[in-house]
C-alpha cells in the first residue's frame, strides 16, 4: 500500500518535473515564435531571427554585467537584449522592406553576420581564456495558490516572471489580430496588399513594424537563456532557435494561441528527450523525440495544404 | 565554347579579386573596430591560406570542395527558383548513405568501393530534397520552410545514425569507424591533403556549366527559373517536371558534397560532420551570381578565408568567427548592388523572390550569350 503510494508519488513527481521542464525550454521558444508570428502574417519570413536572438542574448550579458547585481541588472539585461534583436531585425528589414531584397538571402547573411559578430565581440571582451562568466538570473516567482495545482501547479506558476509574461502576451496578440484595425492592417498586408494599399494602409510600415516587433521578441527570447536559464553566455547559445521559431509559427497555424501551444510541443518534445536520456532508458532512440515535432510540422503542413501555405510569401 | 569557358573563367577570376579585395577591407575595418593589430592578422591571414604549399594544397583547396559542391546545389535550384536552403540536410544524409554503404564493400577494389559510395552519397542527398520537392508540388508546401525541418531531421538522424547502427565498434566515441585506406579518396599530390574530390568538384562544376548552357533540360530550368508562367505559356515547358527535377538534382549535388567530404576528408561521420557547410554554400552561390564556374571561384575564395581565419586566431589572437562576418557583409553587399542596379535601371521592383530570381536570371543571360 504504502509502496504503491509512493511509487505513485514518484510518477507525479516525475510528470511535475517534466512539466516545468517544458514551459521553461518553451519560454524562449514562445518569445521568438510569437514575434516570428506576426512579421508572417505581415507577409515577411524572417530567417535571420536566429541573429536577433544570439545579439539579444550577447547584449543581455555585457548590460546584466556592466550593471552589476540585483533586479535592476537584471531588467536592464532584458531591455538590452530586446534592442539588440531589434537592431539587428532593423537592418534585416532596410533590405527586405525598405528595398524589397530577397528575405531569404538576406535572412541567411543576418543570421551569418550576427553569429559572427557576437562570437567576435565576446571573444574580443571576455577573451578565450575560459573564465566562467556569470550574470545574475532572475529568481523563480512561486504564484501563490496556483502553484499548489495539482501536477500542472509548478510547471505554470513556478516560473521565472518572464514566462508569466507570455501568458499574457499571447492571448493579447491573439486578440490585437484578429479585434483591432492595426491587427487587421497587418493581416490584410500579408494576404492582400492590394486591397491594403487601396485601405490606404502603407505595407512597407506595417511590414517594418512587424518585422521590428519580431526582432525585439527574439531579443528578449535570447536575453531569456541568458538571464533566466543558462546565466552565462555562450557562443551560438542560441542553437538553432531562430529556425525552431518557424517551424512553431507553421505547426501553431500563425495564430498567437496555436504557437504558443505549438511552442509547449517543441519544449515537451526536448524535456522528454533530456528525461529519457536521465533514466538510461533506451526503448526507443531520444532523437526520435527531438525530430517528432519536425515532422509533425512537416505533416501538418502538407495536409493543410496549399490554402495555407501561399500565405505566407 | 572554348571561348566561352575561358571568357567565364576570366570574368570569374575578375569578380573574386573584387571580392577579395572587398573582403579584406571589411576585415581590416572590424579588426580596427575591435581593437586588433591589423597588419599582422591579415599577414596571419594571408599566410595561412596561401602562404605554403601545404596551406593552399591542405587548407585551402580543400576547403574549397565541400563549398563548391554544395555551392553548385544551391545555383542549381536557385536558377529554378527554388529556395532550396536543405543544402546542409542532403549534404549529411548523403555523408551518412557514404558511410552506411562503407561496409559491405570493405576488401572490395577501390574503383568499386569509392564510386559506389559517392553515387550513394549523391542519390540519398537526391532523395532527401526529393521530399521537399514532392511537399512543394503536391501539397503547396514552400521549401523554405520544408528545408528548415528536413536539416533538423538529418540532424538528429546523423545523431542517432552514430550513436546507434552506424557507431563504432567500441561504441565509446559518437562516430563511425574510420573508413579504411582503400576506400579513401586517393591523395593526388604526395604528403598534403590534396584529395581527388578537388577534381570531382572541378569537373562537376563544368558539367553543371555546360548543362545549363547546352541542353534542353538546362534551358528549362533557366526558363522556369527566369518566369515560370512564360515558360509555361510560351515555352510549353513542363514547370512542375521541371522543378522537380531541379530539386532532385540539387539534392544529388549536395549529397554528394556530403560524400566527397567523408571519402575525401573525414573518413568517419559524427554529429556536426558539417560546420554548416549547407548554409556557407548559399553565400558562395550568391556571390558567384549562381553561375557554375563562378562558383568554384567563390568557394575557392571562402576555402582561403576560413583556412586564412584560422591561421588569423592561432598566430594574431583574432577570433576566427570574424570572417563569418566578412562572408555576410559579402552576400549584403551583393544584394545592396543588385537592388541599387535594379532601381537605377527602373526594373520592377517587389518580386517577392527578387533577388534569387533576378540573379538567376541575370546569371541566366549571361551564360546564354
Amino acid at each position: 500500500m504504502t509502496q504503491e503510494l509512493s511509487a505513485t508519488m514518484g510518477v507525479m513527481a516525475m510528470t511535475s518535473g517534466l512539466l516545468e521542464a517544458t514551459v521553461r525550454t518553451a519560454t524562449p521558444l514562445a518569445y521568438a515564435a510569437l514575434g516570428e508570428c506576426v512579421s508572417e502574417r505581415a507577409g515577411v519570413i524572417n530567417i535571420g531571427l536566429e541573429g536577433s536572438i544570439i545579439a539579444g542574448a550577447l547584449s543581455a550579458t555585457i548590460a546584466a554585467g556592466v550593471l552589476g547585481a540585483g533586479a535592476g541588472a537584471v531588467a536592464g539585461g532584458f531591455a538590452a537584449g530586446a534592442l539588440a534583436g531589434v537592431a539587428v531585425a532593423a537592418l534585416f528589414a532596410l533590405f527586405t522592406v525598405g528595398w524589397r531584397a530577397d528575405q531569404i538571402i538576406t535572412g541567411t547573411a543576418i543570421t551569418l553576420f550576427a553569429l559572427g559578430l557576437t562570437g567576435t565581440v565576446y571573444r574580443t571582451v571576455y577573451g578565450t581564456g575560459g573564465v566562467a562568466l556569470t550574470t545574475p538570473t532572475t529568481s523563480v516567482y512561486v504564484v501563490p495558490w496556483l502553484s499548489q495545482l495539482p501536477l500542472i501547479g509548478r510547471a505554470f506558476f513556478a516560473q521565472p516572471v518572464v514566462t508569466y509574461a507570455l501568458y499574457l502576451i499571447a492571448p493579447v496578440l491573439a486578440w490585437w489580430m484578429q479585434r483591432t484595425h492595426a491587427g487587421l492592417a497587418l493581416r490584410a498586408v500579408g494576404e492582400y496588399p492590394e486591397a491594403a494599399v487601396a485601405a490606404g494602409v502603407s505595407p512597407r510600415r506595417i511590414q517594418g513594424l512587424a518585422v521590428l516587433f519580431a526582432g525585439g521578441m527574439a531579443g528578449l527570447a535570447g536575453a531569456t537563456l541568458v538571464l533566466a536559464q543558462a546565466g552565462t553566455f555562450v557562443e551560438e547559445m542560441s542553437a538553432g532557435r531562430g529556425f525552431i521559431a518557424i517551424a512553431i509559427v507553421v505547426l501553431g497555424r500563425w495564430r498567437p494561441l496555436g504557437v504558443a501551444a505549438a511552442a509547449l510541443l517543441f519544449g515537451g518534445a526536448t524535456s522528454l528527450q533530456t528525461l529519457f536520456q536521465a533514466m538510461g532508458w533506451s526503448g526507443i532512440p531520444y532523437q526520435v523525440f527531438l525530430a517528432a515535432p519536425y515532422v509533425l510540422t512537416l505533416i501538418v503542413l502538407a495536409v493543410t495544404g496549399k490554402r495555407r501555405a501561399r500565405r505566407v510569401v | 565554347m572554348n571561348a566561352a569557358l575561358v571568357r567565364h573563367v576570366a570574368i570569374s577570376v575578375g569578380r573574386v579579386i573584387l571580392l577579395l579585395a572587398i573582403a579584406i577591407t571589411l576585415l581590416a575595418m572590424l579588426l580596427l573596430v575591435t581593437g586588433h593589430d591589423v597588419v599582422p592578422a591579415l599577414h596571419a591571414l594571408v599566410r595561412g591560406a596561401f602562404g605554403s604549399w601545404y596551406a593552399i594544397t591542405s587548407a585551402t583547396v580543400v576547403r574549397m570542395v565541400p563549398l563548391a559542391l554544395a555551392g553548385l546545389a544551391v545555383s542549381v535550384a536557385f536558377r529554378a527558383g527554388i529556395l532550396n536552403i536543405g543544402a546542409e540536410g542532403q549534404l549529411l544524409v548523403g555523408a551518412a548513405a557514404a558511410t552506411a554503404l562503407s561496409a559491405p564493400l570493405y576488401g572490395l577494389p577501390s574503383w568499386i568501393g569509392i564510386p559506389t559510395m559517392l553515387i550513394g552519397g549523391a542519390m540519398a542527398g537526391g532523395a532527401w530534397a526529393a521530399i521537399a520537392g514532392a511537399l512543394r508540388l503536391r501539397f503547396g508546401v514552400l521549401e523554405v520552410i520544408s528545408t528548415i525541418m528536413l536539416n533538423f531531421i538529418a540532424e538528429y538522424l546523423t545523431g542517432w545514425l552514430v550513436r546507434g547502427p552506424l557507431q563504432e565498434p567500441t561504441r565509446i566515441n559518437p562516430q563511425s569507424v574510420t573508413l579504411p585506406s582503400a576506400l579513401q579518396l586517393p591523395v593526388l599530390l604526395p604528403g598534403t591533403r590534396f584529395h581527388a574530390g578537388v577534381l570531382v568538384a572541378v569537373v562537376v562544376a563544368i558539367g553543371v556549366w555546360w548543362w545549363l548552357r547546352n541542353t534542353a533540360s538546362g534551358f528549362r530550368v533557366r526558363a522556369v527559373g527566369a518566369s515560370p508562367t512564360a515558360a509555361e505559356s510560351a515555352g510549353g515547358i513542363s514547370v512542375p517536371r521541371t522543378m522537380f527535377g531541379a530539386f532532385l538534382i540539387s539534392g544529388v549535388l549536395a549529397g554528394l558534397a556530403g560524400s566527397v567530404e567523408y571519402t575525401g576528408i573525414t573518413f568517419a561521420l559524427y554529429e556536426n560532420f558539417s560546420p554548416g557547410y549547407g548554409y556557407t554554400a548559399i553565400a558562395v552561390a550568391l556571390l558567384a551570381r549562381l553561375h557554375p564556374l563562378g562558383v568554384l571561384a567563390t568557394a575557392l575564395l571562402f576555402g582561403a578565408l576560413e583556412a586564412g581565419a584560422n591561421a588569423m586566431q592561432r598566430d594574431a589572437g583574432v577570433p576566427s568567427v570574424v570572417v563569418s562576418v566578412v562572408e555576410a557583409l559579402l552576400i549584403l553587399l551583393v544584394v545592396a548592388a543588385d537592388r541599387w542596379r535594379d532601381a537605377r535601371s527602373g526594373a520592377a521592383v517587389g518580386a517577392a523572390v527578387g533577388t534569387a530570381v533576378g540573379a538567376s536570371t541575370g546569371a541566366a543571360a549571361e551564360a546564354g550569350t
